[in-house]
């Protein structure tokens, strides 16, 4: 366990933790940190395009990778833009690609997240695209230089937990990036089956800010991550089929 | 029960209060209110059509406790669960409504507070609204800011730490053209991160230009969306023309703006039905522009000046309340901006179960900014639009939404 690193763009992460940026407060973040262990936080851009008094990024601890995201932009274009502008205020390389042009469901927009990855990765950016889980657009963005691939488990915010859970296997089966699974993760013990089932990371937010006790589901979070993650490396044992063995094997009459 | 809202100055002219009571008293001295009048864009629409119909056969009267109940119990709200929160039968459902608005809004919102302010700078109008301070019959003081005015009151808000504005006029297209409010809006650009406009309608051409002056969002009140109503009320001017002013949010949408916000002034109409089309106005345009960021206001009636006895009637704060709770229920994605109309006691209490966006530091007169905020006598200031409730400072504002445990958030939009 030890040597089992969470390695994005030759960053090397002991938590598989990562905290979302929907909703932000001082406590949530120092719960984050303290009490799930999170060594990447993510942050709006447009939240930081703020004055001084209220900016967020003075309340990032040392040590933390910060993770811009491009909330608020409606196409490539404007994520491009978006991702220029966190570098110039000094957020480094990591930028998390977010494209909704649905402000209902705040769904992403595979298409668009494809064009703002091709740009952003050819600029040196490490390109952590949120997407809607789709085997051959994940394909596209792995060719087009991401760095993981985020699928999203349900609506973000909705706490609904793995709505979209066979397609995000396939994804884990079939992509050679870590695959972080990103909103809608409401509780601990879906964080916990999505690491057992290979998934290298977990974002949350609204499960940790809504919950009651923030700094009490923070850290049972962190240990959710853990146990799917142990379980994962160990390899899960067989489950016993209905009905149990055949006493009489199938291919008996074979010599 | 009714407003008295026809006031005679006695500064008018003899013709002048002849033409006044005209216009007050013979329908056919006015304008057809349903006729779009020369130069104003007629768009393909259909979101009116639906929002009309629906609003048209709304009987609220038969829907029963039952009907609210289902409503509460549905993971989702239809049309039809929408209704039933914002019909009489839910009323005494009021405390199930906020628990299940604030879930919403806590999903939606976390428990974040917006902080904006609105700057009028101009005072000017031509039309004849009857309820409105601003109105061309009223005697007001009136005021138009110069470009340098505008930048010191501007100056004088930013100081205060806000970082949204939102930019007012009289609804006078001569005295304060487009041109007048695109240059207010690229000197808001300078000092504040977000800008919006609470302006008469324009056409799409215009939206353009003011998009390019640095607005992503675009705030107009229907009144009342009972358009029979509506023609008893706006008298004169190109306001009157109700569904030119139906479609603005379209127009502005059309020309890029990112969002928009509706709302009807509660106390005017049927303020179950105004409610009704209200939201259901922000839902069908949500359907055709999924893109833009929608948003409610939901304005009671106040009193203007020459008129002390206006009052929102039947609204009451219960009433207030059931709307906005219903609203959030429905669309729990919207933006709900509870404005200074209303006191700090109800302001904080909504803004914990379904307001996402509240005002500071409000003046609606013009140019008076340095007074209220810094004490220093202004030279000269125009009237106000309405007497506000409510006249905390962004400070105070601050604490006391951080006292509520809410978030209070300048600003979270970038101009791209």
């Amino acid at each position: 366990m030890e040597k089992d690193k969470l390695v994005i763009g030759g960053k090397e992460f002991d938590s598989r933790f990562i905290l979302g940026s929907g909703k932000y407060s001082m406590k949530l973040i120092e719960a984050a940190v303290k009490d799930a262990g999170a060594q990447i936080i993510t942050l709006a851009v447009r939240r930081t395009n703020t004055k001084d008094e209220e900016n967020i990024l003075d309340y990032i601890p040392e040590g933390v990778t910060l993770l811009p995201n491009t909330s608020g932009a409606r196409d490539a274009k404007e994520a491009v833009r978006i991702a220029r502008l966190a570098r110039e205020l000094g957020c480094g390389d990591f930028v998390k690609i977010e494209i909704m042009r649905d402000s209902k469901y705040l769904l992403p927009d595979n298409y668009e997240t494809i064009k703002a990855t091709e740009i952003l990765a050819k600029e040196g950016f490490v390109v952590m695209p949120y997407m809607y889980p789709d085997l051959n657009v994940a394909r596209e963005l792995q060719n087009v230089g991401a760095a993981t691939i985020m699928p999203l488990a349900s609506p973000i915010g909705s706490n609904k937990g793995l709505a979209t859970k066979e397609f995000i296997q396939i994804l884990i089966d079939e992509i050679d990036l870590p695959i972080i699974v990103d909103a809608g993760i409401g509780a601990p013990s879906q964080a916990c089956e999505a690491m057992e089932m290979g998934a290298a990371a977990i974002m949350a937010n609204t499960a940790l800010a809504t919950a009651g006790d923030l700094t009490l589901m923070a850290s049972a979070f962190k240990d959710a991550i853990n146990a799917g993650r142990k379980a994962y490396l160990a390899g899960l044992g067989r489950v016993l089929t209905r009905g149990a063995s055949a006493s009489d094997p199938l291919t008996g009459f074979l010599h | 029960m009714e407003n008295n809202f026809l006031i005679d100055s006695d500064e008018l002219s003899e013709t002048g209060l002849a033409r006044k009571h005209q216009i007050e008293n013979d329908p056919s001295a006015r304008i057809n209110h349903m006729e779009y009048l020369p130069g104003m864009d007629v768009i393909d629409s259909d979101i009116r059509y639906k929002v009309i119909s629906e609003m048209e056969s709304y009987d609220y009267s038969k829907y029963t406790g039952k009907d609210v109940l289902r409503a509460l119990a549905s993971d989702k709200c239809t049309i039809e669960d929408f209704k039933a929160l914002l019909s009489p039968a839910a009323e005494p459902y009021l405390e199930q409504m906020a628990i299940k608005a604030q879930k919403e809004t806590g999903k939606h919102f976390g428990n974040t507070v917006y902080l904006f302010t609105p700057l009028y700078i101009a005072n000017y109008c031509e039309n004849y609204c009857v309820y409105c301070g601003f109105n061309c019959y009223n005697r007001i003081k009136r005021l138009k800011l110069s470009m340098e005015q505008i930048d010191h009151e501007m100056q004088v808000i930013a100081e205060s730490g806000m970082e949204e504005i939102l930019i007012l006029t009289g609804e006078s297209p001569t005295k304060s053209d487009v041109k007048y409010i695109g240059e207010a809006c690229k000197i808001a650009r300078k000092y504040f991160k977000m800008v919006g406009i609470e302006i008469y309608p324009v056409n799409v051409e215009d939206y353009k230009y003011l998009h390019e002056c640095g607005v992503d969002y675009v705030t107009v009140f229907q009144e009342t969306y009972d358009s029979d109503k509506y023609e008893t009320l706006h008298l004169m001017g190109n306001k009157r023309v109700w569904p030119y002013r139906f479609d603005a949010q379209e127009r502005a949408l059309m020309a890029g703006m990112r969002g928009v916000a509706c709302a009807a002034l509660l106390g005017l109409s049927d303020f179950r039905k105004d409610a009704l089309a209200s939201a259901l106005h922000i839902y069908y345009l949500q359907r055709k522009y999924p893109h833009a960021e929608m948003s409610l206001s939901c304005p009671r009636l106040r009193p203007i000046i020459n008129n002390e006895t206006i009052n929102p009637l039947d609204v009451g704060e219960k009433q207030l309340c059931q709307i906005l709770c219903a609203y959030r229920i429905f669309l729990p994605y919207c933006g709900i901006t509870v404005s200074s109309r209303e006191s700090a006691e109800f302001r904080n209490g909504i803004a914990k179960i379904a307001a996402t966006k509240v005002s500071a530091g409000v003046s609606t007169g013009i140019g008076d900014h340095e007074e209220k905020y810094n004490g220093e006598q202004a030279e000269d200031s125009g009237d106000e639009q309405f007497e506000i409730t409510d006249g905390r400072s962004l400070g105070t504002m601050y604490i006391d939404m951080t006292e509520e445990g809410l978030q209070p958030v300048f600003n979270d939009y970038i101009y791209v």
